[in-house]
């Protein structure tokens, strides 16, 4: 870190996810010095652990990749991960963010030949596939990681697979030496881009999660179909790793919802019909879809798409907020509990794999940001002058797609931007 | 107007129906809790988590959507908003806060207002014999409730349903929820006059406000 200067002309970008990582690289390409700060090991987010990718369909590693290139070709722009914000002091112009540093145990010398991996025996939950597989103690997070540098987990540490890992390793890049550090930076404007997590299903008390196998979460899911995550990209269930064929999505799991989240999460509606149009790609006619809604919360171009699957005869829509997940005796199948509003009938369907689309809560909660700040209901970082200059970019800011998750860090680019050129200006 | 609105208003005209009318409002105005009607989505989990749902006609979430269709007759003729017990599993689970089971209590005194309420559904019976056993001593008297429930329409019927019932009855005695002396004896409160004292005023606060709905 000793090697990063940062003054208050720099913009200091929070969060290395697609909005992050978006706004950093357009306001170095617009000239500006940026530091980008990620939590984790890797850059990327949540969209590294997308499937596929609305409204494309396609692999969301394809627009990663474009950026990892911009990234390779922006002098202006210093990439730090594991490394935490945690606090943030001072005014527009002159803030001083505290960044705790946590030790990769493999230096820059690392080629990711992948030998410590081999080399190290224990095995943890797999956090990229959220704990449905698992990986080394020396691992690469996934594939596309940027930096393309191995992590040694720290558990390891002080056990024979640490000196093993080290032993392994040709070019001398492992470094058991590290340790934990903390580091102020200078900024002159702030993005705050640290994006979203899911909402915590096992709350949806009637729904079984965490307490059922095979009743998942949609980024769950996510996994489940990836092509590169634990099942190579069969929808096996988790319970008993058969494939699942009748599949239920049960919508607004969270969201709008004032026992839960009040907000409506705005993703998760079109997020689910690319998930059912995912099963209905895998299985063809041996797919059995179900798709649980209240409303169906599309908007503009994602209309056409939304018409395309719900014409689908593999994909039923049914209008009800499910009241009740139960288990079939005989096969420990779920099944879900309701009245279908739209006709009045009482049902109770069993299948396979239950897929809960849950809300997006912010991914720093309200009561961790790093300084006082104005937010939304739920703790969303809200477009306030008494925010000063410190800028939510997002979903940070508010629950988006990609797409508008790019827009929206674009904007929030333009007005750090302004802000460093101005205490620029005033430096002369 | 597209040829899909075209066709659909022909078709609510060929039915006769009328849902332009003001049920909504008069609900709004003169049904206790009324308001809430329109915060209704018609999500169905009030219906889906009532333990009484498969049993009624119109479950919870179909009563909001036939007062939205201004189906007066049926919605203040309805036995189901007697059915109502008061459990709660709908207004802890509805997403949009509504308070479902008061709406319910709401329709139902609305309906007994405007002499619509059905002429004799088995919960309204329930609820005025309890009130006249609990009133009277300021203590439920199980035993005597069960039986002025039981040989309600006379002699014969009610030798009936106790032999019917007689298995919950035995079942109760056994988990000591029913004293068979209760039957004669039976215990109150402390101070019987004063307790009507305070349900009189509670009556009088209740009418109050059920007039205050007319204006
Ligand atoms: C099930 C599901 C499917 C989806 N599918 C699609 C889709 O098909 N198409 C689409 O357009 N959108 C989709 N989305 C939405 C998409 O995931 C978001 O638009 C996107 O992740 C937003 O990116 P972000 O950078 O704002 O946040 P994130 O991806 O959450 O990135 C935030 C980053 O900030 C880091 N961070 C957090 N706190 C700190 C801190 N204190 N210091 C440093 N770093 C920190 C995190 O580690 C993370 O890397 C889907 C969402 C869900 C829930
Ligand atoms: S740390 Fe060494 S052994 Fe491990 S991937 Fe990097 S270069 Fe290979
Ligand atoms: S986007 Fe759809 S599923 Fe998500 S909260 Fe909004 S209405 Fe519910
Ligand atoms: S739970 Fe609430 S919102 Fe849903 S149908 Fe019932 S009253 Fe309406
Ligand atoms: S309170 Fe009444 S309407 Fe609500 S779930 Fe219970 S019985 Fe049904």
């Amino acid at each position: 870190m000793s090697d990063v200067v940062a003054t208050t002309r720099t913009i200091l970008v929070v969060g290395g996810g697609i909005s992050g990582t978006t706004a950093a690289l357009e306001a170095a390409e617009a000239g500006a010095d940026v530091l980008l700060l990620e939590k984790d090991a890797s850059l990327g987010g949540r969209v590294s652990q997308l499937s596929r990718h609305y409204p494309t369909l396609g692999p969301p590693a394809c627009g990663l990749e474009i950026d990892l290139r911009r990234l390779g070709a922006s002098r202006r722009l210093r990439v730090l991960t594991l490394a935490e914000v945690v606090r943030i002091d001072g005014q527009p112009g002159d803030y001083t963010a505290t960044v705790r540093l946590r030790p990769r145990y493999v230096n820059e010398r690392c080629t990711a030949c992948g030998d410590c991996a081999r080399a190290v025996e224990a095995e943890f939950p797999d956090e990229h596939d959220c704990g449905l597989g698992t990986r080394r103690g020396a691992y690469l997070p996934f594939p596309m990681a940027y930096p393309q540098r191995y992590v040694l987990d720290p558990r390891i540490l002080g056990t024979p697979d640490a000196e093993r890992a080290k032993a392994a390793c040709k070019v001398g890049a492992v470094d058991l030496e590290m340790g934990e550090r903390e580091a102020r930076v200078k900024a002159g404007a702030v993005i705050w881009a640290t994006g979203w997590r899911p909402y915590d299903a096992a709350k949806i008390e009637p729904y079984g999660y965490g307490r059922v196998p095979d009743v998942v979460s949609s980024l769950e899911f996510e996994r489940l179909a990836d092509p590169l995550g634990p099942t190579g990209g069969r929808l096996l269930r988790p319970s008993d790793g058969r494939e699942a064929h009748r599949v239920a999505f049960v919508l607004c799991a969270g969201s709008c919802d004032k026992n839960h989240l009040r907000h409506c999460s705005r993703v998760c509606c079109a997020a689910a019909l690319k998930q059912a149009a995912c099963v209905t790609g895998r299985l063809g006619d041996e797919a059995d879809v179900t798709l649980y809604y209240v409303d169906i919360r599309v908007t503009d171009f994602l209309e056409d798409f939304y018409r395309k699957v719900r014409s689908d005869p593999r994909v039923k829509f049914v209008r009800s907020k499910v009241a009740q997940m139960t288990r079939d005796v005989a096969s420990a199948s779920p099944v879900l509990h309701g009245v279908a509003t739209d006709g009045g009938q009482r049902y109770a369907h069993a299948h396979d794999l239950v897929v809960l689309a849950v809300g997006m809560e912010p991914g720093v909660p309200e009561d961790a940001l790093p300084s006082r700040l104005v937010t939304h209901a739920g703790g969303f970082v809200a477009p306030d002058p008494a925010n000063g200059a410190i800028f939510a970019a997002g979903c940070a800011a508010e629950p988006l797609d990609v797409g508008r998750s790019i827009q929206h860090a674009t904007a929030a680019a333009l007005r750090a931007l302004q802000v460093v050129r101005r205490v620029g200006g005033a430096e002369g | 107007m597209g040829e899909a609105g075209k066709v659909m208003i022909e078709a609510v005209e060929d039915r006769g129906e009328d849902y332009s009318g003001d049920f909504l409002a008069e609900v709004e105005a003169r049904v206790e809790e009324g308001e809430w009607v329109t915060m209704c989505t018609q999500c169905g989990v009030c219906s889906g988590s009532c333990p009484l749902g498969p049993d009624w006609e119109h479950p919870p979430h179909r009563i909001f959507q036939l007062i939205r269709a201004n189906r007066r007759d049926e919605v203040l003729g309805s036995p189901s908003v007697w059915m109502c017990t008061s459990c709660h599993a709908c207004v802890v689970r509805c997403p949009r806060g509504v308070p479902v089971a008061h709406v319910m209590h709401g329709l139902a005194h609305y309906a007994v207002r405007r002499g619509l309420a059905p002429a004799d559904p088995p919960t309204r019976r329930l609820a005025e014999r309890f009130w006249e056993n609990v009133v009277r001593t300021g203590r439920v008297n199980e035993p005597r409730l069960a039986l002025s429930l039981l040989f309600a329409n006379g002699l014969a019927e009610g030798v009936r349903r106790t032999l019917r019932s007689r298995d919950a009855g035995l079942g109760l005695l056994k988990a000591g929820r029913m004293s068979r002396l209760a039957a004669v004896a039976g215990d109150g409160v402390k101070d019987p006059a004063e307790l009507r004292a305070i349900l009189e005023k509670a009556r009088a606060i209740e009418l109050a406000k059920a007039a205050a709905l007319e204006d």
